[in-house]
């Protein structure tokens, strides 16, 4: 049962990482325009960027 | 247009904290930016997105032009060359529709705050509910002793902080209404999420076999889900209805001593003297000194032909003056106008409105007092039947709290009505309140307007041909420079028509207000106007008195020739009609029009029962004494006169053209031109009141199965997790049926 005391801070590392990968996305506006976004990615011209400055 | 422009350097509040920035941003003034956002109701594609950008970014001067496809605006960034009317004329030449939006009042939206708010706690609650379950499911799959202890500890340790900040919003809620002696659903949420937390930390503290940390947390999350879908409806549908840039004109020109000057409409005073320009909307209630022009009162009074008027005529605020200037004597202005008396009318009616209970209420009121009766019940039985075992008591009082709790309930409508509001936005069509699809579900009997909501409101010109190329061509030649509506008409109706029209050469061109417009065509005078000012010696024949509604062409000496116009009916408008009186819906049309108009119209429609020259208060009263023989009625109109009618109905549309008094007192907005959206909006509601019904009953069907389980105490926290997942799931499954 020993690996428990390494499995149970990685699986809480984890989860925390995923986290604050999530309130950097919502801080940085990638929630905004959902819509948008999925219909970007079929254009020809390349624009893979969020809006500089989100609103 | 100055509502709809802001200076960004100026919006920055970090500007306003550190001027010395901002003078020297001023400084290097030639590069300042200008920021614009539109509307755009008609995109929906990746071909949309592309159109729109490379267009914008193709005019001089815009530096950035960013779509959201989700709020179906454009951001535009500009150096200060081109104005909203530009960008939105340039806009309609790609072929997409777009009104300028407010930017004073989308500053204070555009961040959306509460929203991001919500989504964090959510966010929150859903990574402790991941972590909890992982440890949970070893539990549950037979950790014992040490191990089992330890695993709760661990899962305590994440769910106090988590229930601690993403619980806030129902504890908030939970506390103002129990301090104003309510009882609302926030009340047992907030009591079961508290309970099973602290039972569980007691217990996990004694070594206990059970903790509901798992169900305390997911609790949460499936709640917080439901307030964050409410929220974003609500704020989406909300933002883009009330950022509409305002009609009313906020500054006038004043005649002063000093001679003009511009003022705020706010800061004139009685017996002012103020400049009205063609084509600029009246600011106040006036009574004319001077000029001769035509009003266009359409938005007032529903009138679709414009009125002539000179000294001594009284004006009205919110009318268009068309043709000529005025000089006008305010003798009210401000909040005596009959503009803003309307708009008290307005808000006096809203209140009676807002009196409506919708379903999830109705299902709240009796809910939350019996979830408090069974967990104390429950209490009870067990403290008697345990001969006073208070932690056995407890822990089933617990468990019966996190059964009945809402979590179902708090999903089943913000669910539906999510899926129903982003399938009718994708439609153009706004919900600006949450409840008005229920009460359009409802609906047997629409009242239309007539004037810019079943009719463009905007003339078209009868057969365009009928007296030749020749006289076409004179007559569009004279009226190219007008900005008379029926001059317009004139002009784009005989282009259009015939693209190969001669284009002859008429010098000369000076517009007489309110009568016509006169021009030299080689050396033959001709004239395009009122018959009495073209051709006066003709007004006693018989034939040509009859039809007061053309305009008149007299090349030289000729007979005049008459141009009949009338108000185009708006796409979709025949079939709407048609649609609702085959579904069984009464169909009425109320216009403060002239009589020959709204039967035109009426004909052309297919309505049955029609009024003309109804004023803003019988119409209200009509509505209210349909209202009375217990029918429930659809209001749609988008004018001044309309207002008080659209409060008064039970549930009321406007186009996005209307009035902004008229927007704001409705609670559906339509972005499009197409009428056609009102059925749709109709079908929808009905459809989703249906899925609100059915979510309330598998809510209640999974009640009936748990609560009795729970009561017996049989409920693990494995099956309270699963029956709470499940019932969520259904009704959110449930609610994505809407189509």
């Amino acid at each position: 049962m020993n690996v428990l005391i390494f499995l149970i801070p990685v699986s809480l590392g984890l989860g925390a990482l995923g986290l604050g990968a999530f309130m950097w996305t919502l801080r940085h506006g990638q929630y905004d325009d959902p819509e948008g976004n999925g219909a970007r990615i079929l254009r020809k011209d390349f624009d893979d960027a969020p809006p500089d400055d989100p609103t | 247009m100055s509502l709809s422009e802001a200076h960004t350097g100026m919006a920055c509040p970090g500007c306003i904290a550190a001027p010395a920035s901002l003078s020297r941003a001023g400084r290097a003034a030639g590069s300042a930016t200008h920021e614009v956002q539109l509307a755009l109701p008609s995109v929906h594609c990746a071909g949309c997105i592309s159109a729109v950008e490379r267009g914008l970014l193709a005019l001089p001067g815009i530096s950035e032009a960013r779509v959201n496809l989700t709020l179906k605006r454009v951001r535009i960034k500009h150096d200060g060359q081109q104005t909203v009317e530009s960008l939105t004329a340039a806009l309609r030449g790609l072929g997409y529709e777009a009104l300028p939006l407010d930017m004073v009042a989308l500053s204070g939206t555009a961040n959306d705050a509460a929203g991001r708010d919500l989504l964090m706690r959510l966010g929150v609650a859903g990574f402790a509910m991941m972590n909890i379950m992982l440890l949970s499911v070893a539990v549950w799959s037979g950790a014992a002793d040490a191990t089992r202890d330890v695993f709760h500890l661990i899962s305590g340790a994440i769910a106090l902080p988590t229930v601690a900040f993403s619980g806030q919003p129902f504890f908030r809620n939970a506390w103002t209404a129990l301090r104003s002696g309510r009882l609302a659903m926030d009340v047992p949420i907030s009591l079961a999420i508290l309970l099973a937390t602290g039972l569980s930390l007691w217990e996990t503290l004694h070594s206990g076999e059970h903790a509901y940390f798992d169900a305390a947390v997911m609790l949460t999350f499936f709640l917080l889900a439901g307030r964050y879908l409410d929220h974003r409806t609500r704020a989406v549908a909300r933002s883009a209805a009330q950022e509409l840039a305002a009609l009313e004109v906020p500054r006038a020109i004043r005649l002063g001593a000093d001679g003009e000057e511009i003022v705020d409409v706010s800061s004139l005073h009685l017996g002012d003297t103020v400049l009205l320009k063609p084509g600029g909307r009246v600011p106040v209630d006036g009574l004319i000194l001077s000029g001769e022009s035509e009003i266009d009162r359409s938005l007032l009074t529903g009138e679709s032909l414009p009125v002539a008027v000179g000294p001594k005529a009284m004006l009205s605020a919110g009318e268009v003056n068309l043709t000529g200037p005025l000089l006008v004597e305010v003798t009210a202005a401000g909040k005596d106008t009959s503009l803003a008396r309307m708009a008290d009318l307005v808000a006096i009616a809203e209140e009676a409105r807002s009196r409506y209970t919708s379903l999830a209420d109705r299902a709240a009121r009796a809910y939350a007092p019996a979830v408090h009766v069974f967990a104390l019940a429950a209490f009870v039985a067990w403290m008697w039947q345990t001969g006073g075992d208070v932690r056995v008591a407890i822990n089933i009082a617990a468990a019966v709290l996190i059964i009945t709790c809402p979590c179902a309930l708090g999903l089943a409508v913000p669910a539906v009505v999510t899926a129903a509001s982003g399938r009718l936005f994708r439609r153009g069509v706004l919900i600006k309140s949450g409840t008005a699809l229920e009460r359009l579900a409802k609906v047997d009997t629409v009242v239309f307007d007539k004037t810019g909501t079943l009719t463009v409101g905007a003339p078209d010109l009868v057969d365009p041909m009928r007296h030749g190329a020749a006289a076409l061509g004179v007559a569009s030649a004279l009226a190219a420079g007008s900005g008379h509506p029926l001059a317009k008409a004139l002009a784009t109706g005989g282009r259009s028509f015939a693209k190969d029209l001669p284009d002859p050469t008429v010098s000369d061109i000076r517009e007489v207000p309110g009568y016509g417009i006169e021009g030299q065509l080689g050396e033959t005078p001709v004239k395009l106007g009122r018959l009495a000012w073209v051709a006066p010696e003709f007004l006693a024949k018989e034939f040509f008195a009859l039809s007061e509604t053309a305009t008149w062409l007299r090349i030289g000496d000729e007979e005049p020739l008459p141009f009949t116009f009338s108000d185009a009916l708006r796409p979709g408008a025949e079939t709407l009609v048609r649609q609702l009186m085959e579904q069984g819906v009464d169909v009425h049309l109320l216009s403060g029009d002239t009589a020959a108009a709204v039967t035109d119209t009426a004909e052309r429609t297919g309505i049955l029962t029609w009024q003309a020259d109804v004023d803003p208060m019988q119409k209200a009263a009509f509505v209210r004494s349909l209202k009375a023989e217990g029918r429930h009625v659809l209001m749609v109109g988008d004018g001044l006169n309309d207002t008080a009618a659209l409060t008064e109905a039970d549930v009321s549309i406007s186009p996005a053209s209307a009035l902004d008094a008229a927007r704001v007192a409705s609670d559906i907005v339509l972005m499009g031109k197409d009428l056609m959206a009102v059925s749709e909006t109709l079908r929808i509601a009905r459809k989703s009141t249906r899925r609100i019904q059915e979510n309330f009953a598998l809510a209640a069907l999974y009640n009936v199965v748990a609560i009795p389980l729970a009561f017996m105490g049989l409920v693990t926290p494995l099956l309270a997790a699963l029956a709470m997942s499940l019932s969520s799931i259904t009704v959110t499954l449930n609610a994505l049926r809407l189509r």
